[in-house]
């Protein structure tokens, strides 16, 4: 299991991957806004999305989980 | 016949000038760039208008004492009120977390205005006055009220010009400062990933403002009005009690007093004023300024690595300019160039608003050491 964390503070923009779902490393699977920039975060790791924790509009920290790949 | 003589020269029309026609042509390019391109608008728009309302003949808007524009710059800006209320919004508007997190950042914001004076100096040579280049210098910040404020204080003058010229550089900022970042750090340099910013909390934010008002008016006397307004700006923002006053100082007043910044601004610069060859090389130093500000920055961010454990990424050196946040955005992107997994923005944003303290703590030393 490998957290994907949030490498910066913002507000979650878009979400692109679902629950169950295979993902690959360095996948854009999120994009986070700050400042009026999209900020693109990337998979950590390849395997299959077992939860997301962020909603479009949350506002998140730098360290947040966002979502958990197994 | 002859009345209706009188009423020919009456018109503005003889009495045009070609100065006049190439002002037009001046103040329709800004509008212009600004509807078009979207460079700077809420600035670059009415700056462009208050250009043409300067140079239709025979119109009252300037006359000194009765006109419409006149007044508006009077008591705008001769009375140095305008440019302080800006700072007030742009304190509501301030986040000094990642700067708090970081203070080291404190430096690069500082060591940007190296080149404020290295313009300075290179303006002098070229025969301008000294208030005038210290004006000049000041674009090197890219902040735009505090090359105002310091023009009204100095060198009344140049204040259109140079007001033209520090929006016009900070539109341009994705443009400039890439080559020289670039140019000064290497590949493997860019790619350095910064540690994680440590959380802040609300007791040191709500300090912050309040202390470093104290410490900043004591060693600069003379940047207090800019920083009272920025300070207390923040202050209604952190505490958190005052949410009306903190969006009332960042939207509707900021909204305001942009509007009778913009136009007295452009209203500035008539033909005589402007068309001189010498504007020319405002431009031409302004550019090298904002240059030299980036370079300064980046180089010192280098110079700090050689004795940090904890390396920076130079990168972000080049946010020590005030133009917030767009150079904290270049610095952000460049980093994701190198490394895409690099986030640099926030880190960026540390110098960024030491930047906007820099230059205004700048201005205030040319002031203390040049005002009558």
């Amino acid at each position: 299991m490998v957290n994907l964390e949030s490498p910066l503070s913002g507000k979650i923009l878009e979400i692109n991957m679902e629950v169950g779902q295979q993902v690959n490393e360095d996948d854009e699977v999120i994009i986070i806004e700050a400042l009026k920039m999209e900020n693109p975060v990337y998979c950590p790791a390849t395997g299959v999305v077992k939860e997301i924790k962020v909603r479009i509009g949350d506002q998140v920290n730098e360290g947040d989980i966002l979502a958990v790949i197994e | 016949m002859e009345l209706f003589q009188e009423v020919i020269l009456r018109t503005g029309f003889l009495a045009l000038t070609w100065g006049q026609l190439v002002m037009w042509a001046v103040g329709f390019t800004l509008i212009y760039l600004a509807i078009r391109k979207g460079f700077e608008p809420l600035l670059l728009l009415p700056i462009g208008f208050g250009i043409l309302l300067a140079n239709i003949p025979l119109t009252p808007l300037m006359t000194p004492g009765s006109g419409l524009i006149w007044r508006f710059y009077h008591y705008g800006l001769e009375w140095e009120v305008i440019p302080p209320l800006i700072f007030l919004g742009l304190g509501a508007m301030t986040d000094f977390g990642p700067m708090i997190a970081n203070p080291k950042t404190l430096l690069l914001g500082a060591a940007a205005q190296v080149g404020v004076y290295f313009t300075f100096f290179l303006a002098l040579l070229l025969k301008f006055t000294v208030p005038q280049a210290a004006v000049i210098g000041i674009i090197g910040g890219a902040d735009g009220p505090t090359t105002i404020y310091l023009a009204s204080k100095l060198a009344p003058e140049m204040m259109g010009v140079c007001a033209v010229a520090a929006y016009s550089y900070m539109a341009m900022v994705p443009l400039i400062q890439p080559p020289v970042m670039k140019l000064l750090t290497t590949e493997a340099e860019r790619k350095i990933v910064m540690k994680s910013l440590r959380p802040v909390s609300k007791l040191e934010k709500i300090f912050f403002p309040v202390v470093a008002l104290f410490v900043i008016c004591l060693i600069v006397p003379d940047a207090a009005p800019l920083m009272a307004m920025f300070m207390m700006g923040n202050l209604f923002r952190e505490s958190g009690v005052v949410a009306r006053l903190s969006n009332a100082a960042q939207n509707e007043l900021m909204n305001i007093v942009t509007i009778f910044l913009g136009v007295s601004v452009g209203a500035t610069m008539p033909a005589a004023t402007v068309l001189q060859p010498k504007v020319i090389f405002v431009f031409i130093l302004g550019c090298a300024a904002f240059m030299l500000a980036t370079a300064t920055g980046v180089l010192f961010a280098k110079f700090m690595n050689l004795f940090l454990k904890e390396k920076i990424n130079p990168l972000i050196g080049a946010a020590g300019v005030s133009a917030v946040p767009m150079a904290a955005r270049v610095v952000a992107k460049l980093g994701s160039e190198a490394n895409r997994k690099n986030y640099l923005l926030m880190h960026a944003m540390g110098p960024n608003v030491a930047g906007v303290i820099g230059t205004a703590v700048a201005a205030g030393m040319f002031i203390s050491v040049l005002a009558k």
